[in-house]
């Protein structure tokens, strides 16, 4: 089953109902489907075995996805917020391929050996000709979908290779066809290249929910486009969210349509999601946990969970607002230990899952096991109840003295001081310890005494996961998908170690 | 006929296409209305009639099982004729929507 059998059923069913908008412009599911045909007559015809994306949201991005699939083509969209030289590198893997590139962008990655290159404004007239609308095309069997380069935070990007039938088992067992209001529309913020960024065109599609598109995040333009659209469900990241939540206090107002706010991609600060529910109590607010690797969603803190661990004075229970769920009932998921065994209820290890939705596969190699379970390099714990906490990324885990102690934990008890803007806990090597718990802090205004610091973690945590290194800085290093960079800290702190040793 | 997941059928007696979401654990005769189901590309049988005993409507983007087997099917095209393997009578499954996350 191809991606684009989601487009035509809906089309089939549902052809009047609103689709796609970007800005002024609307489609409707029928010509959506037709402009997705126009758009395959195009890329068909095109040499090259791939469609390379590199450009803004926009209805052009949902027109490109299912063109694709209906060309047997993997769509390769590409991160524009790359420097230079290395997004040319990303097309330069990704030949032979037909690009299509957004006009003003083309000039960075032109005259590449393998590329067949179309304007986005070539390629919006040719899906919009009615000629290139009735062609007939080829049936295809396509096996890949989508490759996704990761962020390449820790080396050279991977491509994660999604096929059809990973993202099509995905969207067909956990959404409702048509299954949306029709008076619903979804905000997709999150660029292109991420996994969110295609999730939500499946998903959106088939549940019949019209995908509303920014063109590039800021929250003032997210606040606009959910009012002036009457925005009913919307994907955040963290990051993203108390930006937002900033310019509804600055102006006063709340967001009387928005049903559902879903966010994940990141750890929520407490504080943050605690804002949002005080400050959007009618909202439903989703925590969703997934990797680009597992086709988005692997597991969800609900609606009904957020409002009962938010009313509950049970520790256990109050704490899940910095879980994520429980595993989607369509899939498998276990803690284990470095040894492979599943470790006990309430004991950190490597998060494993799997089911048909998850892909673990680089263009490179594959890092799914042969029985079908993926380790996801998080780590993680499961609750009695099966509520997963995600301590983030195994390598992040600071064992000290034996101790597997979470940054994220730690993160959140600093997060509550008042003199802390943000921060970022992680491990550097230690002769005694194995590792020593460094903190890089922002100060808001005049920064605080350490020892004040140290005295906040000790009164809330044990003082084993008191940070014995501290450092202020004025900004902390983020990726575009607001991803705190803690390698790049610890090369710093690193760095500087040798220097005072070496001097 | 091997039911692969993600491969597409039609009906002999109408118009609803079908997709497998699940394969089957074991062999086994898939129909509806009555008539084997055709690979998708197949042209329409002549003469293939429906079983007026097996004549239920088939909506687009219903998902039925048989838990004997396990096979599940996604209905892509709407139609009529009931869905039988190895003639247990498939039965709609009721999705269970996910709060939505995308």
């Amino acid at each position: 089953m191809q991606t684009s059998l989601l487009l035509e059923m809906t089309a089939d069913a549902a052809p009047d109902r609103a689709a796609v908008s970007d800005g002024d412009r609307r489609l409707d599911l029928g010509r959506l489907a037709a402009s997705a045909r126009g758009a395959a007559a195009t890329l068909q015809a095109a040499e090259g075995e791939r469609v390379v994306f590199l450009g803004l949201n926009g209805e052009a991005v949902s027109i490109a996805i299912f063109a694709s699939a209906l060309v047997g083509k993997p769509f390769v969209p590409l991160n524009y917020r790359l420097a230079d030289d290395a997004l040319r590198r990303l097309v330069e893997r990704s030949a032979p391929a037909v690009a299509v590139v957004d006009d003003n962008m083309l000039p960075r990655v032109s005259a590449i050996a393998g590329i067949t290159y179309i304007t986005r404004s070539v390629f919006e007239a040719a899906y919009r000709d009615p000629t290139n609308q009735r062609q007939e095309l080829p049936v295809v069997d396509a096996d890949i979908a989508v490759l996704l380069f990761t962020s390449g935070t820790t080396g050279d990007p991977k491509a994660a290779v999604l096929r059809h039938h990973h993202l099509t088992s995905y969207v067909v067992s956990t959404v409702d066809f048509l299954g949306a209001e029709e008076d619903e529309a979804s905000l997709v913020s999150v660029p292109p290249y991420h996994i969110a960024g295609i999730s939500a065109v499946l998903t959106g599609i088939y549940s019949g929910r019209q995908i509303v598109y920014l063109p590039s995040f800021t929250p003032e333009a997210w606040v606009d486009a959910a009012v002036a659209n009457k925005v009913t469900h919307a994907m955040v990241v963290p990051t993203m969210l108390g930006r937002i939540l900033d310019v509804l206090d600055a102006r006063g107002i709340g967001l009387p349509h928005l049903k559902a706010l879903s966010y994940g991609g990141g750890r929520m600060p407490l504080p943050v999601i605690e804002r949002a529910m005080a400050r959007l109590p009618h909202v439903d607010f989703v925590n969703a946990y997934g990797l680009t690797e597992t086709s988005s969603t692997v597991a969800v803190l609900g609606p009904d969970d957020h409002r009962q661990a938010m009313a509950s004075s049970d520790p256990a229970v109050r704490r899940r607002m910095g879980s994520v769920g429980r595993p989607l009932p369509t899939l498998e998921l276990e803690i284990r230990d470095p040894e492979g065994r599943v470790v006990p209820t309430g004991e950190s290890g490597e998060i494993h899952v799997r089911g048909e939705q998850v892909a673990g596969e680089y263009l490179e190699r594959k890092v799914i096991a042969e029985d079908g379970w993926f380790a996801t390099n998080d780590a993680g714990w499961l609750d009695k109840e099966g509520f997963l906490f995600v301590e983030g990324r195994l390598d992040d885990v600071i064992v000290r003295g034996g101790e597997n102690i979470s940054p994220g934990e730690i993160e959140d008890v600093l997060r509550a001081h008042p003199a802390i803007a943000d921060l970022a806990v992680f491990g550097v090597p230690d002769d005694q310890w194995g590792e020593r718990i460094a903190c890089v802090v922002v100060a808001r205004g005049t920064p605080p005494a350490t020892a004040d610091l140290a005295d906040w973690v000790k009164a809330r945590l044990r003082s084993t996961k008191t940070p014995d290194v501290w450092e202020f800085r004025a900004e902390l290093p983020y990726n575009d998908m607001g991803k705190l960079l803690r390698r790049v800290l610890r090369d710093d702190i690193l760095a500087r170690d040798r220097e005072t040793a070496s001097a | 006929m091997e039911f692969k997941p993600g491969s597409r059928w039609r009906s002999a007696v109408g118009s609803a296409e079908f997709v497998v979401v699940r394969p089957p654990r074991t062999a086994g005769v898939l129909r509806s209305g009555g008539q084997n189901l055709l690979v998708i590309d197949a042209p329409v049988a002549d003469g293939a009639t429906l079983d007026p005993a097996l004549a239920d409507a088939l909506a687009i983007g219903k998902r039925y099982t048989d838990s004997e087997s396990g096979i599940e099917l996604l209905v892509s095209k709407a139609g009529v004729g009931t869905l039988t393997f190895d003639d247990r009578t498939l039965v709609l499954k009721e999705a269970k929507q996910l709060p939505s996350s995308d």
